[in-house]
């Protein structure tokens, strides 16, 4: 059964299982020794593979050396022939004929290479495959049982602490209200700066003698209310302290 | 196993922060003899991200809601809605892990951890969306 086949089995049942029972550590320990045994089997093949190949390549050389010296044989048999020595010719054409043996044996050990090297590459091929989807599975198996055990123990130690009995909808409303109030006091604050700004600027004119100045008016006005003061009673009392405000 | 998941995701924190303008994020290893890690992202504290792993992979979880939180009238148009969504949202795809709906996202167990970083920040924004977007099926 392949593996997310199980998954989906196990998803009917009690989720509560699903970190456990997908990969029991037997399977786990079968398939990764599979995966292990597989690759080894992979190596020696390419090794195995490369040493076919090689013969292969080298009973190609042979049956062409071996063609070519028949034609050779050959054409001296003709020569013989001409030279109207038969018994000559008699002894090249048994040569010829050991040569033919020779080459037949060599086609056939060529096939031979060549039928095993495609062997070779199909059994290397299919164990590769096997290799990636034993790979896939404990993968799927492995990743199965880390989600759901993290999340076990992160409801379990939310259940512990109680920290999440507050729901999604309530957690947006807290986040959108956290971001309300900073976009509040950010507003704030640059309201603050305006007004700031600007309260600047009219201390600078009042400073420079523009505008109206409140400093020089409480000034003129408490210099009336003196001369008022000093005309009512001549005798040099202390002047009230003023409350320039 | 080469090193464990929180030696290979050290500077994590540092790197997902600055991926997401320099907030303040935490990175918390739960004991237990699964190894996860708890991703903290100042102002999406109640979404967490959740990073375990096993031999082949790294993986990254954000748990959005529970079955029971759905509204039951709405629910099959809720699951097609997530179906219809999963190729388009960015590194991760939605799913559910005994109960609980999830987005996920998945890196080779050697990614580096700028990569992990990226998938984090891109995770968060993902969950904090789909929440908003799909809170109409919730009750």
């Amino acid at each position: 059964m392949t593996v997310i086949k199980k998954l989906v089995t196990l998803l009917r049942g009690s989720t509560r299982e699903i970190g456990q029972s997908l990969v029991d550590a037997n399977a786990t320990r079968i398939y990764e020794q599979e995966i292990i045994d597989a690759k080894t089997s992979i190596s020696e093949a390419k090794t195995e593979l490369t040493g076919v190949m090689a013969q292969e390549k080298q009973s190609a050389r042979d049956i062409k050396r071996i063609q070519g010296d028949i034609r050779r044989y050959e054409d001296m048999a003709v020569q013989a022939l001409d030279k109207v020595n038969e018994p000559l010719a008699l002894e090249v054409a048994e040569r010829v004929a050991t040569l033919e043996a020779e080459l037949a044996e060599q086609t056939q050990a060529h096939a031979g290479y060549a039928l095993q090297v495609s062997r070779l590459k199909d059994l290397i091929r299919a164990a590769e495959g096997r290799v990636r989807e034993h790979e896939r599975e404990i993968g799927i198996a492995k990743t199965t049982e880390s989600v759901y055990r993290a999340t076990q123990k992160i409801s379990d130690s939310m259940g512990a602490s109680g920290s999440k009995l507050v729901s999604a909808r309530e957690s947006l409303e807290r986040i959108k209200k956290r971001h309300e109030d900073l976009a509040d006091r950010m507003a704030a604050a640059d309201e603050l700066d305006l007004e700031l700004g600007h309260r600047a600027l009219e201390r600078k004119l009042s400073d420079a003698g523009i505008g109206d100045n409140p400093k020089v008016r409480v000034a003129e006005v408490m210099a009336r209310i003196r001369a008022r003061h000093d005309a009512a009673a001549p005798q040099a009392l202390p002047a009230p302290k003023p409350n320039a405000s | 196993m080469p090193a464990t998941l929180l030696q290979q995701l050290r500077h994590l924190d540092t790197l997902t922060a600055a991926l997401m303008g320099g907030v303040s994020v935490q990175l918390q290893p739960m004991t237990g003899e699964v190894p996860v890690l708890q991703v903290s992202i100042e102002g999406r504290e109640e979404l967490p991200i959740f990073i375990t792993c096993s031999d082949a992979q790294i993986i990254c979880l954000c748990y959005l809601w529970t079955d029971d939180e759905v509204r039951p009238e709405r629910r099959a148009e809720m699951m097609e809605t997530m179906l219809d969504l999963s190729p388009s949202v960015p590194l991760s795809a939605f799913g559910r892990v005994g109960g609980r709906f999830v987005l996920v996202g998945a890196l080779s167990r050697s990614a580096r951890p700028e990569d992990v970083a990226h998938e984090i920040a891109v995770l968060s924004d993902n969950a904090l969306d789909a929440l908003d977007a799909l809170a109409e099926f919730l009750r």
